[in-house]
Formats: structure tokens, sequence, C-alpha cells
């Protein structure tokens, strides 16, 4: 199986926040979520870069860690997902995550947020693949449609690379070498306590 | 139109120029370096570490959405968050109430329980009215189960989970969330109730010292005199006030999410909020303990309000008097023990 991460190369992003309009898009996500996010450092400044930023599914998930239920699963595919049915909304993933991509449908309610919304890698959840319940709860289960999550495959400059660890990394050294520079592999670090040497 | 052929030179020329340029641009030795320029997270993130000015807290950015929040990009304190959590938060919790636990059954062990040395007398005097012991039960009441259903979101999940599965925990757990949500203020009025009551009975004074000095009768088997709160009650009663405020006030910031701040700020009030509730319930396992199978004749005090003759002359010696003294309108200078 492989080891699916999510790799922004910050120099061909151009912040058109198409994955963004995707991602709601082809999950039918609720006003106020955004499971993806395009934010931009330095802005205005030389060496200003965007970067395109959701959840990681990152090694050993402080989420899962922090879970007062235990609710957070890891697939075959190292994706990292979580059960709405078990999830209480308490917010405790959200303290944790270092990349802020767990979503609440309300806030400043009294402590009832509602349960928590995340990417899911285009690979919905603990439901059955592809059934309406699953669709309603996580969105669309594009990874058991064989396909790759759709703001990567979608991104008209290839900046959002999502796949196999390995090839996406292939991909992003050949580039860094081709054209002789790379700001490197966001998130990667804090995610996966490594990154792509170039 | 006029002139196909003219376009079609004019086309040329653009094409030409285009191939010319192109190479042009590559071979300039001179050209950006964008690598020189470029944000690099590594250092970012170094930079955030090591506090260099105008670094902020967070790696955070320009955000076109209206969810501000999302502006961070990296927040690497949410690790340092997770190791407090799913560590210190749990040994501090485990010391603070395994600990007392502990002690508390060696005291008892020990010293047994502290009896009335001359025995019950059989006459009652009023120690807490209706309305000190309304105030009372409604803190204890709803601290004991905000004190569960706190405890179930840090540690119900070794211990719960695996007795009850995952699906009852679930639903178990979001029941407990909304009591803890909806019995705070309830606690939080009675916390406010509780000093207006008994501030005026709670101020530190020489007499706790000397209680204090002699180890207030519960190391040993004297008895130093006290009035109405000596001050080992005092203690319990800071302990909650001081307690008390700190978690409502922490509690409070996490219920209305943001109103303190980002997520920064959500992280430090829980690691407040986590360990004030920790510390209070270690006092208030030591307090339930003395309140009941610990002294004699002590829990009558907050049942039916009245304690016996004896307890109180016991424990309270200078109470009595004052009490004694009130009852028959005597200047408190002549007041003399009733025997």
């Amino acid at each position: 199986m492989a080891r699916m991460k999510f790799l922004c190369d910050a120099d061909r992003c151009i912040e058109c926040n198409a994955c963004v309009t995707a991602c709601k898009n082809e999950h039918d996500v609720p006003w106020g979520i955004n499971r993806r996010r395009v934010v931009t450092i330095n802005d205005g400044k030389p060496g200003e870069r965007s970067v395109s930023m959701a959840c990681m599914h990152c090694t050993d998930a402080p989420c899962a860690a922090v879970c007062p239920v235990s609710c957070f699963y890891t697939t075959d595919d190292a994706v990292v997902l979580h059960s709405k049915e078990l999830c209480i909304g308490c917010g405790y993933c959200f303290y944790a995550c270092p990349f802020g991509a767990p979503q609440y449908p309300r806030v400043g309610n009294f402590g009832t947020r509602g349960k928590m919304d995340k990417c899911t890698y285009c690979s919905g959840g603990p439901l059955a693949d592809n059934s309406v319940e699953e669709y309603a709860a996580y969105g669309a289960n594009r990874l058991a449609q064989g396909k790759l999550p759709l703001c990567a495959e979608m991104c008209s400059t290839k900046a959002l690379l999502a796949g196999d660890s390995a090839m996406i990394a292939t991909i992003y050294k050949e580039r860094v070498l081709k054209r002789g520079y790379g700001s490197g592999a966001w998130g990667w670090q804090t995610a996966y306590k490594e990154t792509v040497a170039v | 139109m006029r002139n196909p052929l003219r376009s079609l030179a004019m086309a040329l020329l653009f094409a030409l120029a285009c191939g010319v340029a192109a190479p042009a641009v590559a071979q300039q030795p001179d050209s950006v370096n964008p690598t020189a320029s470029s944000v690099q997270e590594r250092q970012l993130i170094e930079a955030l570490r090591a506090g260099t000015p105008g670094t902020g807290t967070t790696l955070s950015g320009r955000i076109t959405i209206p969810d501000r929040n999302a502006a961070n990009l990296v927040q690497p304190q949410g690790q340092a968050w997770r190791a407090f959590h799913q560590g210190a938060m749990h040994w501090v919790g485990a010391i603070a109430i395994l600990g007392m636990l502990a002690v508390l059954v060696v005291f008892y062990l020990v010293r047994g329980r502290v009896r009335l040395e001359k025995g019950f007398s059989g006459v009652k005097i009023v120690r807490f009215s209706a309305f000190e012991r309304m105030i009372h039960w409604l803190v204890a009441g709803s601290f004991i189960i905000l004190a569960l259903s706190g405890l179930n979101v840090t540690i119900g999940k070794f211990i719960l989970l695996p007795l009850v599965g995952e699906d009852a925990f679930a639903t178990l757990s979001e029941w407990a969330k909304y009591s803890h949500n909806y019995l705070a203020w309830p606690f939080m009025l009675g916390i406010a109730g509780m000093f207006l009551v008994w501030i005026g009975h709670n101020i530190p004074s020489r007499l706790d010292w000397e209680w204090l000095r002699r180890g207030g009768g519960i190391i040993g088997h004297d008895h130093p005199p006290a009035r109405k709160f000596n001050a080992g009650q005092k203690g319990v009663f800071w302990a909650v006030m001081i307690g008390g405020a700190a978690l409502s006030v922490s509690g409070i910031f996490l219920i209305f999410p943001f109103v303190s701040g980002g997520v920064l700020a959500m992280q430090f009030w829980n690691i407040i909020h986590g360990l004030a509730g920790v510390l209070l319930i270690a006092v208030i396992l030591a307090h339930i303990y003395i309140g009941t199978l610990g002294m004699e004749g002590a829990l009558e005090a907050m049942t039916i309000g009245e304690v016996d003759l004896n307890w109180a002359k016991e424990h309270h010696s200078l109470w009595v008097e004052e009490v004694a003294s009130r009852s028959r309108k005597l200047p408190p200078g002549a007041a003399q023990p009733a025997e």
C-alpha cells in the first residue's frame, strides 16, 4: 500500500484558490468550513510564496493522540480519517493540529461546535465506500474509485501534488534540480519528521 | 485584411523575436536567483523557535477567506500542547488524585476515625442555615459531575473505553460534555454565592497559625481553639475560591471558542483548566474524607445543619462561645462557658 501525502510546490503556486473551490464543490462542504486553504507568506515582500494547506495526514498524528474518544484511524494508504459518529466536537484535535486542519460547523455557540470536519484525502470515512451516507457525512470517496484527491488533480500549475510519498518526492526533486531552486516541501518536517532532500 | 502579406510578416517577426529573447534571458549571468529570496519553511520555523522579533508566534500569512484562524499555516505549539496533554497532564493528575487517595488511606489506617472524646451529648446546635447548605450542595453536586466528566475527557479513553466499547463510550462522552458545559453555570453561581456567604468567616487570623502549629488536632489528639472555621477549613474555602475562579475563567474561554484569542490562547486556557481541575479534585477528596468517614459527627453539619454540642466544643470552641453569648444576649466579655 502507498503512503499518501500532499506536497505543495510553493514556487509554482499562483494562489488561484482553485484547489479550495474544487474541494468545497466536490464534497459539498458547508459554509464556514474550509478543508483546504491557500496562505500567502510574506505577502507583497520579496520571497513571497503561497502554500495550499489542508490536513497533511501526519505520521503519528497529533489529532489522533489527543482525541478523548479515539475517533481517528489511519487507513492502509496512511490517510488519517475520523468517525463523525464517535466525534463529540470537543475541539482538542484543533488545539493539537499543527496545520489548523480540523473545522467545526459552528463557532462561539456555547461549546456546541458540532462534529469535526477535515480533509479526507478524498477517501470518505468509515461508512460504506461511495454510499449516500458516506457522501453526506464525509464527501466523495475518490480513492475508492482509483482517483487521487481533486485539489491536486485539477491544480493548473501542478503545484499541489498528491500521491505516494516516494513518487511525489521524486517529481519535486526533479523539478528543483532542473530549475535550480525550491523553497522546500512545506509542512513535511512537521507532519512526517522528514523532508525531501535535494 | 487589406494586406495579408504584411500581417504574416509581422507574425513571423514576433515569433522570431520571442525565439531570440528566450535564450537571451536564460543566458543572462546576473539573473535573479529565486532560491536566495524565496521564503523557506525551515528558516521561518527556526525564526519562530528562536523568538526572532517580528516573526510572531505562529507561521501565518494572508488569507482570502473570512476565517482568520485559517491564516495560520503552521503552529508548532500544537505539538507542545499534545505533549503536555498526553504526558504531564496525566502525571500531574495521577500524582494529585491517586496520591491524595493513598495519603487518605494511610491516614485512615494510622490515625483512624477522629472520634468525639466525650461522646455525643444529645444537645444539638445550629451550624449551617438552609441557605448555606443549599449553596454548599449546589457547588458540591455540580462539581462531582464536572469532575467526573472532566476526567473522562482526559483519561476516559484509557479506563472506560476498553470496558464499554467505542460506541457506548462516545455516546457517554457526548452527554458528559453537554453536562460539563451546562453544569458549569450553576457551579459558577454557587462559587459566587459561597464567596459572599462565607468570606467573613474565612479571613486568616493569628488563631490559624496556632491551629496549624498544633497540627489542628488531626495529627495527635490536641484540640486547638477555632472559630466557625478552623485553618484547615479556611484552606479548603480558599482552594475552592481560587481553584473555582481559575476553572471559571478558563472554562468560559474554552466554552466560547476564540473569545480569548487564537488557538494558542485556547491551548493555554486548556492547560490552566486541566491543572486547576485535578488539583481541586485532590483537595476536595480530602474534604470529603474528613467530612464523612474521617470524623465522627461532622457530616450532619451539612446534612441536617445541626451538630452535637460536644463536637462543636471540641472542634470549634470559640465559635460555641460566640453562639452561646449571642443567644443569651450578654456582652461578649461576660460570656462564661455553659457547664
